[in-house]
């Protein structure tokens, strides 16, 4: 069957199967920005927004899409190039492959909380796990991050 | 990094890294690719395989042991789209490992393509090409499978000798000796004596002795291993791979395919983690089957059920150490014996079972006689193959929480009694000369030693008290600390090699190409900092190109700590060599002798500063204006290390533990390392924050665990949980003061040693809180809720 929704803001119309869950169909369109670490909704590699708000898109069915808004971390292009700045200042980057959905998730924990504290961060961002920078480095960037950002 | 201990009394100031200026190390320089990492720009190998590629899905073995009877594939190839169904008796018959490792292999050649033996559940039994995935998902699902179940065998500790053989076929050999003997479950053996330790024990007035149990591990590398292959216009098949190890990768297909090594082209594009879990061809022999046989694209990413059934685990391992000493608590005899799992498979056997003694034993290196020795054993579970840590975490468990126990019958401080004992600046271990990685080692003095600075800055940090190592936080909330030293290496000596090529661009640039693998570690970056500091330019000016057998010099890979060290110090001498010729070629422009220019920062001067030149004018000039003299300026160097020279480490934690859950927090850890100096400290830093959590995974939470049929039970993030980033507390990092004079600008390695301390530091506190020593690890509520029982209620 065909399915259509709003990627990053464009209209896009997909073949889709029943079963086949949002992860697999945005990267076989080409969105491999979306990365899947797991397949089974616990490590948060997948994440994008759905009208707005973070889902885990490798245990999301893709039909459940149709006819809202997607957005990919290259939806949030301009807010998560400031943010990387911070990421690869503190060294907390690392092999990346969580990179783009915890950047997604900081980004639905900006627009939720204003001046989190460090418990409200880890709480908040647990779901996206990290196996390479041992959480520290990536908290001492996005706690310099938000900050920086709700100063604003 | 604050320092107040300058080494051993009478140490070069050159053991200092803070003596020395440097402008492009040093530096806490962003990672070159992090950035297009986070936008999600398409880098990662399953990102770039080509579209019009086959699907690849793999029929594995529902039985921990069996034999192949039947493959009936004609149901599956007669749905539309399936390009082909691939069984052993596609492959050709040859023996091969899968372990990245040196050549000859230390592991033994004891693994076919396909074979018609499956020894675990998850054994590959066929090869399924569709036109995508849906229809290679149904394919595998309509290939008929008729298996004779033999009888398997799980517990490594009844494996040797045992009824049932796990590898009774024939063909499979070892390279050189290793103490392979198939015929009793024995992939490899070893075993060495220094002194009398039986003579040296009997006069120790205090022993202690222990069995410690260690347990298999998932590596839990966020990018599951994957892989694409096409055959190029040549003719040439191109792999691309999540690898570790290029070369490695490209020899083993080569042997396992028998086609000739020039006609393979290996490519590591961007690496979503490795931690040892790539150091294997676990994907490459598939994809390239599958496209030599059809001449098509093919492409490969494991399941991440795939990636915890049919990659590999650590080795499990069963350490039994005793330990004598004087009254006074010198230690006098070691005496380690090991009995290490390898499962279905022997990669890596030899060699992680014998870091367990060559990377720790070292560490007290005063004792008068020590004893290694042991067996690794065959069983039908999942591989284990190399891991973070690699031996060296198993056998400090055991070291280290055997150190606090003779600390203890000696009434000392286990801080003190290490001091005491443990390897200083300028010293030896005769073990570094007898246990290489298969092989004799290399006998090496240590020239850069700050472990009495680790420990006596993480007791400041962590505020230790040997008087006040447990107390009540509040009602049911009991507090507990622990420490544990450790050691690793920097790459394996005249085994490791890696080269770098730099070349001077149009434009003034310099192009870096290095087959150093960089799996998100920030390599790329840290050898282009070094290139930087040598040829006194920004590091931007250096452009990285990295991992590709057509492209870049040889390099082994990453793994054994090695990068930085190896691959740097080859960086290090191409740049030195780099700078010679421009030297050279400058003068031959000035008309003048060689030392009679001058370089700094990017420009040449001589004659008294009346001849000048940029490195842009001077590309230009090579390149274009030189007439009969033009030429590129390039130059390619090597390195082998003729010692590894260890990191270090004290870890000190802090705990919690609830007594009525017996759930155990960990409230701080607190970890000093010497690296060397590092060359960026912030990747550094990041590199010892993340091992220790990893530590702190395999000590609290992560086991792999099967049913009596030899299925994993732990085959989902949901069944086998990492640490995430609720779970610890504060993790504090320093850096000490020290330059290792071998290591390029004084760097070691950092990859590794943070993963070393948790299990034993943890057990020791644990210990601390109870007064029951845990054994085995991870300690699970259960086993502290009983020790806690143990003290109330002995």
């Amino acid at each position: 069957m065909t399915i259509a929704f709003r990627v990053n803001g464009v209209e896009e119309r997909f073949d889709c199967s029943p079963g086949d869950m949002l992860s697999d169909l945005l990267r076989s369109a080409g969105h491999v920005e979306v990365k899947k670490g797991c397949g089974t909704g616990n490590c948060g590699a997948c994440t994008v927004l759905l009208d707005g708000k973070p889902i885990l898109s490798c245990s999301f069915l893709a039909l459940r899409a149709e006819g809202r808004e997607v957005t990919t971390v290259r939806g949030i292009e301009e807010e998560a190039a400031v943010y990387a700045a911070f990421v690869t200042a503190e060294g907390a980057d690392q092999c990346g492959f969580c990179g783009p959905g915890l950047a997604l998730a900081v980004h639905a924990l900006r627009s939720e909380k204003r001046h989190p504290s460090e418990e409200e961060i880890r709480s908040y961002l647990a779901g996206n796990l990290c196996r390479c920078s041992g959480y520290a480095g990536q908290l001492r960037a996005i706690a310099k991050y938000l900050e920086a950002a709700d100063a604003e | 990094m604050p320092n107040d201990e300058r080494g051993r009394p009478g140490a070069p100031a050159t053991s200092l890294s803070s003596d020395k200026s440097f402008s492009a190390v040093r530096r806490s320089s962003p990672k070159i690719d992090g950035r297009g990492l986070i936008l999600g720009r398409p880098a990662y190998t399953d990102d770039l395989a080509p579209p019009n590629a086959l699907v690849l899905r793999l029929v594995r073995s529902p039985h921990a042991f069996a034999r192949i009877l039947s493959i009936d594939a004609s149901a599956a190839m007669a749905l539309p789209g399936v390009a082909c169904v691939l069984t052993w008796k596609d492959c050709p018959r040859i023996p091969y490992t899968r372990a990245g490792q040196g050549h000859p292999e230390p592991s033994p050649r004891d693994k076919f393509i396909l074979d018609e033996y499956v020894r675990y559940v998850g054994d590959e039994v066929a090869v399924v090409a569709a036109v995508d995935q849906r229809t290679a998902e149904q394919a595998a699902a309509l290939v008929r499978v008729e298996y004779e179940k033999l009888e398997h065998l799980l517990d490594f500790e009844k494996a040797v000798d045992a009824d049932v053989i796990v590898h009774p076929e024939s063909g499979i050999r070892e390279m050189f000796p290793i103490g392979f003997e198939p015929a009793r479950n024995i992939a490899a053996a070893y075993g060495m004596e220094i002194g009398d330790v039986e003579a040296e024990l009997a006069r120790s007035e205090v022993r202690v002795e222990g069995v410690w149990r260690t347990q298999a591990q998932s590596h839990v590398a966020l990018e599951p291993h994957a892989a694409f292959s096409y055959l190029d216009l040549h003719g040439r098949l191109t792999v691309v791979s999540s690898t570790q190890n290029p070369w490695h990768t490209r020899r083993l297909l080569g042997l396992a395919l028998g086609i000739p090594l020039k006609g393979i082209h290996v490519v590591k594009p961007r690496i979503g983690g490795g931690f040892g879990g790539k150091q294997h061809v676990h994907v490459e022999p598939f994809a390239a089957l599958v496209t030599l046989k059809t001449g098509k694209p093919a492409r490969i990413a494991l399941s991440r059920k795939e990636v915890f059934e049919s990659t590999f685990t650590r080795h499990e391992m069963r350490v039994s150490l005793r330990l004598g000493a004087s009254r006074e608590g010198r230690l006098r005899a070691i005496d380690m014996r090991i009995l290490s799992n390898t499962g279905a498979y022997g990669e890596h056997a030899l060699t992680t079972f014998m870091v367990a003694g060559s990377k720790t034993l070292p560490l007290y290196n005063k004792a008068a006689a020590v004893r290694f020795g042991g067996q690794v054993a065959y069983t039908n579970k999942v591989s284990a193959g190399a891991f973070r840590g690699y031996g060296a975490i198993q056998g400090l468990f055991a070291l280290e929480s055997a150190m606090d126990d003779l600390a203890r019958k000696l009434g000392q401080d286990p801080v003190a009694l290490r001091r005491q004992n443990m390897i200083k600046e300028g010293e030896t271990s005769e073990v570094f000369r007898i246990m290489g990685e298969g092989t004799e080692g290399i006998a090496m003095t240590v020239e850069s030693c700050k472990l009495e600075y680790c420990v006596k800055r993480g007791m400041e940090l962590s505020g230790w008290d040997p008087k006040r190592l447990s107390w009540e936080e509040a009602p049911g909330k009991i507090r507990a600390r622990g420490m544990a030293i450790a050691m690793q290496g920097s790459g394996i000596p005249l085994v490791d090699m890696g080269s770098a090529r730099i070349e001077l661009q149009d434009g003034g640039s310099f192009k870096l190409h290095v087959g150093a693998t960089d799996l998100g570690t920030g390599s790329d970056t840290i050898l282009a900092q070094i290139a930087a500091e040598e040829l006194e330019v920004p590091v931007e000016e250096i452009t990285v190109y990295s991992s590709d057998t057509d492209h870049t010099p040889f390099d082994v890979g990453a793994y054994a700590s090695s990068t930085t060290y190896v691959s740097g110090s080859a960086v290090q001498r191409a740049a030195r060599k780099m700078r010679e010729l421009l030297l050279e070629t400058v003068a031959a422009k000035f008309g003048l002798p060689a030392g009679e220019v001058a370089y700094e920062r990017g420009s040449f001067s001589g004659a008294g500063g009346t001849k000048k030149l940029g490195l842009e004018e001077l590309s230009f000039d090579t390149l274009y204006h030189d007439g009969a003299a033009m030429r590129t300026l390039s130059v390619t160097e090597s390195f082998t290390g003729h010692k590894s020279p260890p990191p270090y480490m004290a870890g000190f934690v802090e705990i919690e533990i609830d007594a009525e859950t017996g759930k155990l927090w960990v409230m701080d850890y607190v970890a000093v390392a010497d690296t060397g100096n590092p060359i960026n400290p912030n990747l550094v830093r990041i590199q010892l924050e993340g091992g220790i959590m990893q530590g702190i995974g395999m000590a609290l939470c992560e086991k792999v665990r099967y049913t009596s049929e030899g299925r994993l039970l732990t085959n989902s993030m949901m069944s086998y949980p990492i640490p995430t980033r609720e779970e610890v507390g504060r993790i504090r990092v320093e850096i000490a003061d020290s330059y290792e004079p071998s290591g390029p600008f004084g760097a070691k390695s950092a990859g590794e040693i943070g993963i070393d301390t948790p299990p034993a530091a943890i057990g020791n506190a644990i210990f601390n809180a109870t007064g029951t020593r845990l054994y085995s690890l991870p300690f699970e509520p259960e086993a502290i809720l009983a020790a806690l029982a143990a003290r109330r209620d002995p």
